[in-house]
């Protein structure tokens, strides 16, 4: 006796885990094998020595790093009390507010950057600013410009979400506004303060239009590194940058594990949007 | 009272911030001048005119309108199937299923983009609109998945059994039950797809033909590779273009939005 | 009597290694108003979701009319169910609910072609038919006029009418309603029990029920089937279960009950709270029994008037009733009577013989399969006991190594021996705690008894069961651990 399949909604995953299996799993094995050998297929760790080995590479390391790092901080310090007035404002006010603040999200990235590089040399020109000697500088303005409101959103969903009563139970207590602010409110917004943190973290070092754009080509971050071994195509050059790549990776998922974000269920990019 | 101006006072302040460079754009575009960061006494619409004569740039909006559509098509029923299958699996291959979904997600999308090029290189699939396609489906599925599984969720299990009760076969109840009931979550996703889709350079890059542009890369091109582009004046017209669609757009929704609302509220 | 038009046979649903349906045996008669009753998590809503189709069992047979169905998919059983939360569907409309499973179905039609021949077709219901099935429907449930109506705005009340109307329109042979009132309040569910009631005796097709609410169960069924712990405890009329719990589960599940220790001391005689009473039931003579009376069974009299004395200890009007508790010895027992009692007050009781009600005791004895470990404890119930395995072998002792010593001096050793382990129902301590005891559970059950509750705590793992009689009140799910004196360890050893 035959037993007849039937439809399962659960079936439906088969294509699917095929799908994974072949364009997300698949691709990424295929950097570590790149990265592990050479030219010729042979396997070889020379590609995470030589990369250890170049100064210039370390450079663009720590360069990438405190560019990741100040602009984080930046973002943060403008964008927690932003998210913290607009949580306490009325509803009606709240929404129309968050809503021009994350307006400039939908607007082409390279368009919004090219903006910022616009109005950077307009003020050049007014006398008040130096576009080519302060690119560095440039390469912040032009982060914390583009990542600002996906700091904001995250932030603002956690503190919406604070209980009133919590609130009022710390003042109650005998807690003053700036007590229960570091005792109460801080702790609980926690949370969207590290998925913010992971959310500006990882573009910053590796999203290099905007330091390309901005940076006079004087900024190099690792994104751009790898991006530079793909483009001169000699023949171990991809080898390298997977190489790279794979150094990022060990970087990503260190920090996710860290933050316990890659276990959850939250949109980084444009979470929120829609 | 002191304490209310100060606030807003800094929203006001962030606000210029990220509005200025955006409407400095806006009103450049008006003006005659072709230079980065400069003036000139004539204002017209002559930079409109470029961009609307420019074969090149008109090109790379068709191009990339098509492709935003397309891909997240493709992403939001390829998503969709994912969610479902996932969401009915046992808990543990939901795991899995769950963590290699969000891999795209937390990845770094240089590291996707070349990932997805040695697949191009390795199996000798030349860069074609389709390697462009594929790459933007990769870049947008893991957000249709995650704004149609919350929808799951919610979803009283109940309902598809009584699809079932009722007298639908699993596939029937599937089209007649699940699908409509977690359609809002089908469409914030497509909506995520087309946006992630539009705003995308990195893959894009990567994956793309030569001879296809995008905005997106063609801004890049004009902008971060050569100040001296003769294309820029025409991309702040496009750019002052886009803005007021999104800023219609936008009201528009929320509007409507706001509008269903009340209805309901007014018919209850 | 009508004929069986539903019969589980041997029927068992496992979740997770738990057996929430353990091999129950029920049929059901067409036409027949059934109600599945007992508490939370007693497998009633699973055998229901069994016999609609949504659950395969994993072991039996069900029969629908004789035939087996058990691998037949719900779509496609001519039985329609009512969901406790009533799930309509939030994207239709009222007509479109209703209208769902018509607009699926497909009747045979039979033509007769030019050439003569007869052609059998099958074909959708036409618009019409379908429009005039769903107003006959809403019309049954009152909800006239009803059909454009979005059903996210109708009341908890109407959405439970239209959740009925949905599933009676596509003419099932069984109706099964999962606690379909349990969202309703008081009064409503009250109206909505009636309405049933009636709808069922208009219809004529067989109802199945499930519900936690015994009140309810009474009221509506022609049979009640009383479920705990995924067994069938007692099926019957509402008025044998009432009047006869079969054990002290159901005694206690249904109504309110007195139950007491007794032992049977002649024929028809039982003797408990001090007292010999006559009784109806033929019992072994000299068998510890459990008593069961009814609190508006217990007439109250004046002090020496009555069968046995006693005192007031509490009193509080229930409406209708004072509820009384009447201390006699050790034993609280509770009374309802219209006419009130000042507390504290000496009165007598007097029970009649027809409602003194008498069950066999379930649990003289806990008794368990275990064995000696190496240490010279005894294992049992996922945990090891210090006990004097000396017992085991009379006049025999222990040598400094730790092993036995038979009277007869034979060196034993008794690593491994299996045993079978006895201990009292009150010699065992619970600790309010999972730590400190021997062995950790939750408590599962607690019945009181009269002078005592007789509370059941089970073990996570193995589930074995730790039957206590104890003076302590203790709440249901508490997390408690286990202790036992070694001198109240019976051990035997197994007869190989």
């Amino acid at each position: 006796m035959g037993v007849a399949l039937r439809f399962s909604r659960k079936h439906l995953g088969i294509p699917y885990a095929l799908f994974l299996a072949v364009f997300v799993l698949f691709p990424l094995v295929l950097i570590v094998i790149y990265a592990f050998t050479d030219a010729n297929g042979v396997p070889t760790f020379n590609n995470f020595t030589d990369f250890f080995s170049r100064s210039s590479n370390l450079y663009v390391l720590l360069i990438s790093f405190v560019l990741a790092v100040l602009t984080t901080a930046i973002c943060l310090l403008i964008a927690y009390p932003v998210a913290y007035i607009l949580a306490r404002s009325g509803a009606k006010k709240r929404s129309v507010y968050l809503l021009l603040f994350i307006l400039p999200m939908w607007i082409n990235f390279v368009l919004r950057t090219a903006a910022m590089k616009e109005l950077l040399f307009a003020l050049d020109g007014l006398g008040v600013y130096n576009v080519t000697d302060w690119y560095f500088v440039n390469t912040v303005i032009g982060m914390v410009y583009d990542y600002l409101p996906f700091t904001i959103l995250p932030i603002y969903t956690v503190l919406i979400k604070i209980d009133k009563n919590v609130i009022e139970a710390s003042n109650d207590l005998g807690a003053n506004s700036a007590q229960t602010f570091l005792r109460t409110t801080l702790p609980l917004s926690m949370p969207g303060i590290v998925s913010a943190i992971t959310m500006v973290l990882l573009p910053t070092t590796t999203s290099y239009v905007i330091s390309d754009t901005l940076g006079n080509s004087k900024v190099t971050i690792i994104g751009k590194l790898i991006e530079n071994q793909f483009n001169i195509g000699t023949a171990d050059s991809w080898h390298t940058g997977s190489a790279i790549s794979l150094i990022l990776l060990f970087f990503i998922f260190g920090t996710m594990l860290l933050s316990g974000k890659f276990t959850e269920n939250t949109n980084t990019r444009g979470g929120g949007l829609w | 009272m002191v304490k209310k101006i100060l606030r807003s006072t800094y929203l006001w302040l962030i606000l210029i911030f990220l509005y200025a460079p955006v409407v400095l754009l806006v009103v450049y575009s008006f003006n005659a001048s072709t230079e980065i960061g400069s003036w000139s006494k004539e204002w017209n619409f002559s930079l409109y005119k470029m961009l609307f004569t420019d074969s090149k740039i008109l090109n790379a909006i068709k191009n990339t309108v098509l492709l935003a559509l397309s891909s997240a098509a493709i992403s939001t029923i390829l998503g969709t199937v994912g969610a479902i299958g996932m969401f009915y699996s046992k808990p543990r291959t939901f795991r899995i299923f769950n963590t290699v979904t969000q891999i795209p997600i937390v990845n770094a999308e240089i590291v996707t983009a070349i990932s997805l090029a040695l697949v191009c290189s390795m199996l000798l699939f030349p860069r074609t609109y389709g390697s462009l396609l594929l790459a933007h489906v990769v870049l947008t599925f893991p957000f249709v998945v995650t704004s149609v599984l919350p929808k799951l969720k919610q979803m009283d299990p109940n309902l598809y059994e009584a699809g079932l009760d009722l007298g639908a076969s699993p596939m029937k109840a599937l089209f007649t039950v699940t699908i409509p009931e977690i359609m809002p979550g089908i469409a914030s996703g497509f909506m995520l797809a087309i946006t992630l889709s539009l705003d995308d350079y990195i893959i894009t890059n990567f994956t793309k033909p030569s001879t296809i542009d995008t905005i997106s890369t063609y801004a890049y091109n004009a902008y971060a590779k050569n100040s001296a582009n003769t294309s820029i004046p025409a991309l702040r017209a496009l750019s002052a273009i886009i803005f007021a669609v999104i800023i219609i757009s936008v009201v528009a929704v929320n509007l409507s939005a706001n509008r269903t609302v009340k209805e309901r509220e007014a018919s209850k | 009597m009508a004929e069986k038009i539903i019969e589980l046979k041997k029927v068992s649903k496992i979740f997770d290694g738990t057996a929430v349906v353990d091999n129950i045996d029920l049929y059901i008669r067409k036409g027949e108003f059934v109600t599945l009753l007992g508490p939370s998590g007693c497998g009633k809503t699973t055998t229901l979701r069994m016999i609609a189709g949504f659950e395969k069992p994993d072991g039996g047979e069900i029969l629908l009319n004789g035939k087996d169905i058990t691998q037949i998919p719900p779509y496609l059983r001519p039985i329609n169910t009512v969901f406790q939360r009533y799930a309509l569907f939030p994207h239709l409309n009222v007509y479109d609910n209703i209208a769902y499973g018509l607009k699926l179905k497909k009747v045979k039609n039979v033509y007769v072609d030019k050439n003569g021949k007869q052609v059998v077709k099958y074909e959708k219901l036409s618009k019409k038919t379908i429009d005039e099935k769903v107003s006959k429907a809403l019309k049954m449930v009152d909800l006239e006029e009803f059909e454009k109506r979005d059903v996210t705005t109708l009341s908890g009340g109407q959405q439970q009418r239209i959740a009925i109307a949905r599933a009676i329109v596509n003419e099932p042979q069984i109706l099964l309603l999962d606690e379909p009132l349990g969202a309703l309040d008081l009064k409503m569910r009250q109206d909505m029990q009636i309405e049933l009631k009636e709808m069922h005796k208009k219809l004529g097709i067989t109802f199945i029920y499930v519900t936690h609410d015994q009140e309810e169960a009474l009221t509506m069924s022609d049979t009640i089937v009383v479920m705990n712990d995924g067994v069938i405890q007692q099926i019957g009329t509402p008025k044998d279960i009432y009047n006869e719990p079969k054990n002290s589960f159901v005694a206690d599940f249904i109504g309110e009950s007195n139950i007491m220790s007794g032992t049977i001391v002649d024929n028809r005689k039982v003797r408990f709270i001090g007292h010999v009473f006559d009784m109806v039931d033929d019992f072994e003579l000299h068998e510890k029994v459990d008593v069961v009376v009814r609190p508006e069974d217990i007439f109250i009299v004046n002090k020496d008037k009555g069968q046995v004395n006693g005192r007031i200890i509490s009193s509080v009007f229930r409406g209708v009733h004072y509820e009384m508790t009447f201390l006699v010895g050790k034993t609280e027992i509770i009374i309802q009577d219209t006419i009130e009692r000042d507390v504290g007050e000496e009165v007598s009781i007097i029970i009649k013989p027809d409602d003194i009600h008498i069950m066999k005791k379930e649990y003289l004895v806990n008794s368990y399969d275990g064995f000696i470990t190496k240490d010279n404890r005894v294992a049992f119930a996922e945990g090891e006991f210090d006990c004097d395995v000396t017992k085991l072998y009379p006049g025999s002792r222990l040598d400094e190594e730790g092993y036995l010593i038979t009277a007869d001096n034979q060196k034993l050793d008794l690593n491994e021996t299996p045993v079978k382990v006895e201990v009292p129902l009150d010699k065992i301590e619970i600790i309010d705690n999972e730590v400190d005891g021997t062995v950790s559970g939750e408590i599962i059950s607690i019945i009181y008894k009269g002078d005592h509750y007789q509370v059941i705590i089970r073990t996570p793992e193995e589930e074995e069961d730790f039957v206590v009689d104890t003076e302590y009140s203790w709440n249901e799910n508490d997390k408690v651990s286990v202790k036992i004196d070694p001198k109240d360890i019976t051990l035997k050893l197994k007869v190989k």
